[in-house]
């Protein structure tokens, strides 16, 4: 240890190298996954449009990226239940990935 | 067989004019045909660096919109008689540029030429994307900073995505050629080392250029580094990383400037 170390800055490298590494895992996985999680929006709502008349605009997708896991939530108003056979309020999908 | 190379970035202002000049110019002088291209629609400025700005009378967008033939656009150097430019235009805008008119223009090119070196624009829209295309092999310039290391990392993606080799399903050769490097600086801990930035990015590396004043200085006078000063430091890592980019196995370090009696004598004066 240099005596005199306390008067040099803090070498700040080794926190680009961090903040690097961090953030370009992160992009990189939004970068390779993000059609992952259109194509798996898509052939849900596809499914479900099997079943009854879908509203685009009814439809939200909410994607949340966490650490360790990520969220699809896609919530679907299902249209006035007289019109269908299908049961139930308004519908919630929610899919880990 | 004809090598197209594309010099790219992302970031702006990290050295790939510079590099494009140097690279194209050391490969010349090894007595290659080679012929450098600029991308730079709008704001070019190869033909400045390479001190051919007063002798540019067609340009890439001529020659793709036939008003005139390659042969009229291509600036032979002065210096290196294999060396050509092929300037881009300063008037026209970018959407001039069609990926059909940059393919039959590489195409020519590839039966005259050994080595055609693209200069990418800086971002990742149009104009980078048509330099990169046709490409055989990459030549990512890239400072030891987090901004261009970033840039860097998204070009990568790029080049295995969207280029004529990516949709053949093969993959682009990508070197890693970093520029602005200070040794000391690196490993007093205050500037990412060689080895942080290979291992971020992981491919490998062509070349380190050192931070260096003879850079500037050759752009001033227009001339590539390795022909104004081919023993200066930045001088000879460009051509060992020519020489890399020709295949050539080398021990990678960083050139360092060696002075002599006579620029230690005389080469410190200003004005």
């Amino acid at each position: 240890m240099n005596l005199f170390g306390f008067l040099r800055p803090r070498p700040t490298a080794p926190v680009a190298r961090e903040r690097l590494q961090i953030l370009l895992a992160h992009e990189r996985s939004i970068a390779g996954g993000s059609d992952l999680m259109a194509t798996l929006k898509e052939e849900i709502l596809g499914v479900i449009a099997r079943h009854f008349p879908l509203e685009r605009e009814k439809v939200q997708v909410k994607l949340d990226r966490g650490d360790a896991y990520s969220t699809l939530e896609i919530d679907i108003e299902v249209p006035s239940l007289a019109k269908t056979q299908a049961s139930g309020g308004p519908a919630k999908l929610a899919a880990g990935g | 067989m004809a090598k197209v190379v594309v010099v790219t970035s992302g970031k702006g202002g990290v050295g790939k004019t510079t590099s494009t000049a140097a690279l194209g110019a050391a490969l010349a002088q090894a007595g290659r045909m080679v012929v450098v291209i600029d991308f730079d629609v709008g704001l070019r400025n190869l033909d400045l660096v390479m001190g051919a700005e007063r002798r540019v009378v067609y340009d890439l967008i001529n020659v793709i919109q036939g008003d005139a033939r390659l042969s009229q656009a291509l600036i032979r150097d002065k210096r290196v008689e294999t060396l050509h430019l092929l300037p881009a235009s300063q008037t026209r805008d970018k959407d001039a540029l069609t990926q059909e008119g940059v393919g039959k223009v590489i195409a020519e090119l590839r039966e005259k030429f050994d080595y055609i070196i693209c200069d990418s624009p800086a971002g990742i829209e149009r104009g980078a994307t048509h330099a990169m295309y046709h490409a055989d092999t990459a030549v990512v310039v890239t400072n030891p900073e987090v901004s261009s290391v970033r840039d860097s990392d998204r070009i990568i993606g790029l080049l295995d995505s969207k280029t004529a080799k990516a949709e053949k399903g093969e993959r682009i050769d990508k070197h890693l050629l970093l520029t602005r490097y200070h040794p000391g600086r690196a490993a007093r801990g205050e500037m990412l080392k060689v080895e942080d930035v290979l291992e971020i990015l992981s491919i490998p590396l062509l070349g380190i250029i050192p931070e260096s004043e003879e850079v500037l200085r050759a752009s001033n006078i227009g001339t590539p580094v390795t022909l104004s000063s081919p023993d200066s430091a930045p001088g000879r890592a460009y051509f060992d990383a020519a020489k890399r980019l020709q295949g050539e196995t080398l021990a990678m370090m960083v050139p360092e400037e060696k002075r002599g009696l006579m620029s230690k004598l005389f080469g410190r004066r200003v004005a």
